[in-house]
């Protein structure tokens, strides 16, 4: 029931009177509204316009969520009303479709925006009303055929165990996937230009000698052409065959168009060879070798334009057949007018009414050849009627196969400008990806730096460092902390340049680590880093000043220097050791001098330092490594981290 | 000779005729000559109709419907006609989307006459008004006589078997095929039978308004129906 009559539902109960008389059975009790409200305005608040209306026209659909109960969660207590976040242009058509009881689609929506709307607000897209409807579908249908063309394109990527047959076949499919495919695939189209430039060259009359009249270069030249179709045929023998071989479907391949083309430009050459110099059956033989010329749709295989024409002509083969129908009926009635305007000339050319078709086509596509003209007033008069509408009938059909041919050359056009942008956009999506961790990184560092302050009392450093991370930054990066405490990990992340965090999970020792490191002098030892390659950064121990046990020996490689600090508590816990090396150039790698700031932390340093974390939760990855600290007791996992 | 050069000549006369016809028919298509006075597009003019009711006080004090009632009735009927006025076909429309499965356009075309108390063949907001101010407001008695002339399809006084037997296969028809116990041939003939018999006292074959609100008055039944619509508003 349309919710517009649902205000005549009282009418329509009203009437119903007219029945009683009738009825022989007493009618039942009717239902009455408990608490019969008086219908109120609303107002709904969609980021800041304000649409109202009648709270019984939100109820005619119960099942939405204005509809229904749910808007309550929406509603807002000082102001009165409920608030909407979302996008008022939408909202007016759904609330118009309350209004009206008809969904309508705008054009200028983005459909995905659109249907986000519609279930945001529980309704189905299938009640878009009719007027709407076409246009909803075929945007909808545009977007699922790019959603595709996205998802094939992913899939192109090699699977990793496909027997030989399908490597074949996915090669002749996909020329560039590797480059035997592509030399495979070049060196075809080679020879079927040749093979085609040789049926053409065979005719042309080549020099002759001087008695005789001239002679085809095929007829002069006989053996050599003879062995150049050979070779060609050959070849395309061979690509049939394996293409024949490769195919999943042997079956359907063999139906495939593309390869009943095959079939038809090498076998005109075999019948030839079958057949010998009868003399009844040269004309059959003269009329196969027409068909060599069928090889040049091979090409279609290798351009695209080709095949989105065939695609277009068989798409428009309605509007070709109307084409063609309605030439047929406007030459046949020229044709007959003139011919009867023309009967009556001396030495005239239309003879009979087929004869005058040719004039009629030759006339309707203004080509006018000028062999046949009429010669008589009456028959100009009609020859120029003629041409009129030739052009008239040629050029209507004419609009629809261009709209068809560009639509579908577009939407290649599309297919292979998205593919083409895809790496660039992927590029870009993976560089805000990193910074947005590497957002973490700096809250950290400059949470580092807060505390560091602390025991400065630096004010203007202060205020400077403590610059402002939003409500929602902080909150993330507790968030990212939280899950280092839980799984007693650290977050290593690659950077640019040539900082890395090492947080530490708290329950320790609280720290987060600089790892400074230079990028020569590496050892040949410490692989890189298990996550990222390349990574450096510097690392260095928050607490360590507190307990300032140099650790007498350091597992770190024999070349360097390390003044490492460890802190060990002797508890129950175990816990992480730190090694801090120091760059060789200063003195002391005591944690108190925090002038480690950004700028000087660049690759100045000619150290490559390790730090070795363990940790002792028992999953840990374990980079591969080989230093690990024996001072670290009890530990039963190492996670190692070396900067390269 | 002569019937070659009249081939000819008769030929090219047509063809200067064509081509003349042809012109003219194009400076017609043009614009810039009109045969005739009377064009199309003035009839067009004619088929909006445009309707406005009384105003609200007219209204309030011909009805038993207070002025809140009158405006919520008066919004439902405005969206759904926004001409406002109903003709038989949106009637029809209306009416047939509160059942489904039956057909109520026979029904509805009753309805229709009923409500249409000028018979200028549309509904106004007045009519419509009225109507439902007797149906929901009125007395018993002006309840029943407006029963009376539902079923009285010619207005004639008389309710005949035949009007009966129209209504009857209405009220059927909107039920739809699928019932149960299904629906027989006779049915609505027996249905007739059986008011005619206790309603028609003389047996004369015709029901008349005394007959029928006399009857109507006696029935329990009926006396309790007609209160069950009474907070439909």
């Amino acid at each position: 029931m349309a919710a517009g009559v649902a205000a005549w539902l009282p009418f329509a109960r009203a009437a119903a009177i007219g029945w009683m008389p009738v009825a022989n059975l007493p009618m039942p009790v009717a239902p009455t509204e408990k608490n019969k409200r008086q219908d109120e305005l609303i107002i709904l608040n969609v980021s800041g316009r304000r649409f109202e209306t009648w709270r019984n026209t939100l109820d005619r659909y119960p099942d939405t969520l204005l509809g229904s109960s749910e808007k309550e969660f929406f509603y807002n207590e000082e102001t009165k009303e409920y608030f909407f976040d979302r996008d008022p242009d939408v909202f007016r058509s759904i609330l118009n479709f309350y209004r009206t009881g008809k969904l309508h689609y705008p054009r200028y929506e983005c459909i995905s925006s659109y249907e986000e709307e519609l279930a945001f607000f529980g309704i189905i897209p299938e009640i878009i009303g009719d007027c709407c409807y076409e246009e909803y579908k075929d945007r909808k249908r545009e977007n699922a055929e790019r959603l595709m063309d996205d998802q094939e394109d992913n899939k192109d990527a090699k699977l990793p165990n496909m027997t030989f047959r399908e490597t074949m076949w996915r090669a002749f499919e996909n020329p560039h996937t590797s480059t035997m495919a592509l030399v495979f695939y070049y060196v075809t189209g080679f020879f079927i230009a040749v093979s085609v430039i040789t049926n053409v060259v065979e005719t042309v009359p080549c020099g002759s000698s001087p008695n005789q009249k001239e002679v085809p270069c095929g007829e002069r030249y006989t053996v050599a052409f003879f062995c150049m179709d050979t070779a060609c045929v050959m070849i395309f023998t061979v690509e049939y065959l394996m293409r024949l071989f490769a195919a999943p479907s042997r079956y359907r391949f063999m139906r495939s168009v593309m390869s009943i083309i095959d079939v038809v430009a090498i076998l005109p050459y075999y019948i030839g060879l079958v057949m010998t110099d009868n003399e009844d059956v040269s004309g059959a033989f003269v009329t196969l070798r027409v068909f060599r010329v069928f090889r040049i749709f091979k090409f279609s295989r290798h351009s695209q334009g080709l095949r989105i024409l065939g695609y277009t002509l068989k798409s428009c083969a309605s509007e070709l057949g109307f084409l063609l129908f309605s030439l047929t009926m406007a030459i046949i009635i020229f044709a007959t007018v003139m011919f009867y305007a023309e009967k009556g000339s001396s030495s005239s050319k239309f003879t009979s009414i087929p004869a005058s078709f040719w004039y009629t086509i030759v006339t309707m596509t203004t080509l006018g050849y000028g062999d046949m003209v009429p010669k008589t007033i009456a028959g100009k008069i009609f020859g120029s009627i003629c041409s009129l509408s030739g052009v008239l009938v040629i050029a209507l059909p004419v609009p629809v196969i261009v709209s068809n041919f560009s639509r579908i050359y577009h939407q290649n056009q599309r297919a292979d400008k998205r593919r083409a942008q895809k790496k660039a956009r992927l590029a870009r999506i993976r560089i805000t990806k990193t910074e947005g961790s590497n957002a973490f990184l700096h809250s950290k560092r400059n949470g580092l730096f807060n505390e560091a302050l602390e025991f400065t009392n630096s004010t203007e450093e202060e205020q400077r460092l403590s610059k402002s991370t939003s409500l929602l930054e902080s909150q993330h990066h507790h968030l990212l902390h939280c899950l280092e405490k839980t799984t007693y990990k650290c977050h290593i992340f690659f950077y640019d340049s040539l900082f890395v965090f090492l947080p530490l999970p708290a329950s320790l020792s609280l720290s987060c680590f600089y790892l400074e490191a230079g990028l020569q002098n590496y050892p040949s030892r410490s692989p890189s880093l298990s996550s990222q390659d390349g990574v450096t950064g510097t690392c260095c121990s928050r607490r360590s000043k507190k307990h300032h046990t140099p650790l007498p020996n350091a597992s770190a490689p024999a070349h360097m220097q390390p003044l490492t600090h460890t802190h060990t508590h002797q508890q129950g816990l175990q816990e992480l050791s730190t090694i801090h090396i120091q760059p060789l150039s200063t003195s002391r790698s005591s944690l108190n001098m925090r002038v480690d700031d950004p700028a000087s932390l660049n690759c100045q340093s000619s150290q490559i330092t390790t730090a070795i974390i363990s940790i002792p939760t028992p999953p840990v990855t374990t980079p591969e490594g080989d230093a690990h600290l024996p001072a670290a007791p009890t530990h039963q996992n190492v996670v190692k981290v070396s900067a390269l | 000779m002569l019937s070659a050069i009249w081939e000819t000549e008769g030929l090219q006369t047509v063809g200067i005729v064509v081509l003349v016809f042809a012109s003219i028919k194009l400076l017609h298509l043009l614009g810039l000559i009109s045969f005739s006075e009377d064009s199309v597009e003035d009839e067009l003019e004619l088929s909006a109709v445009r309707h406005r009711p009384e105003g609200l006080e007219q209204l309030e004090a011909q009805t038993r419907f207070s002025r809140k009632e009158l405006q919520i009735l008066y919004r439902g009927f405005k969206n759904e006609c926004p001409s406002g006025v109903v003709n038989e076909e949106t009637f029809k429309d209306i009416y047939s989307q509160f059942f489904p499965q039956g057909d109520a356009s026979t029904y509805a075309h009753f309805l229709f006459n009923a409500f249409d108390t000028d018979h200028n063949g549309s509904v106004s907001f007045e009519d419509f008004v009225m109507g439902l101010s007797i149906l929901l407001r009125g007395t018993i008695q002006e309840k029943l006589n407006w029963a009376f002339n539902l079923y009285d399809i010619n207005k004639d006084g008389y309710i005949t078997k035949e009007e009966m037997l129209d209504i009857m296969k209405a009220i059927y028809d909107m039920m739809g095929k699928c019932t149960y116990p299904v629906l027989k041939e006779e049915t609505p003939r027996q249905h007739v039978e059986v008011f005619f018999q206790k309603m028609d006292k003389n047996k004369d074959g015709v029901v008349t308004i005394d007959e029928f609100i006399d009857c109507c008055q006696n029935d329990e039944n009926i006396m309790r129906s007609m209160h069950l619509f009474e907070n439909v508003l």
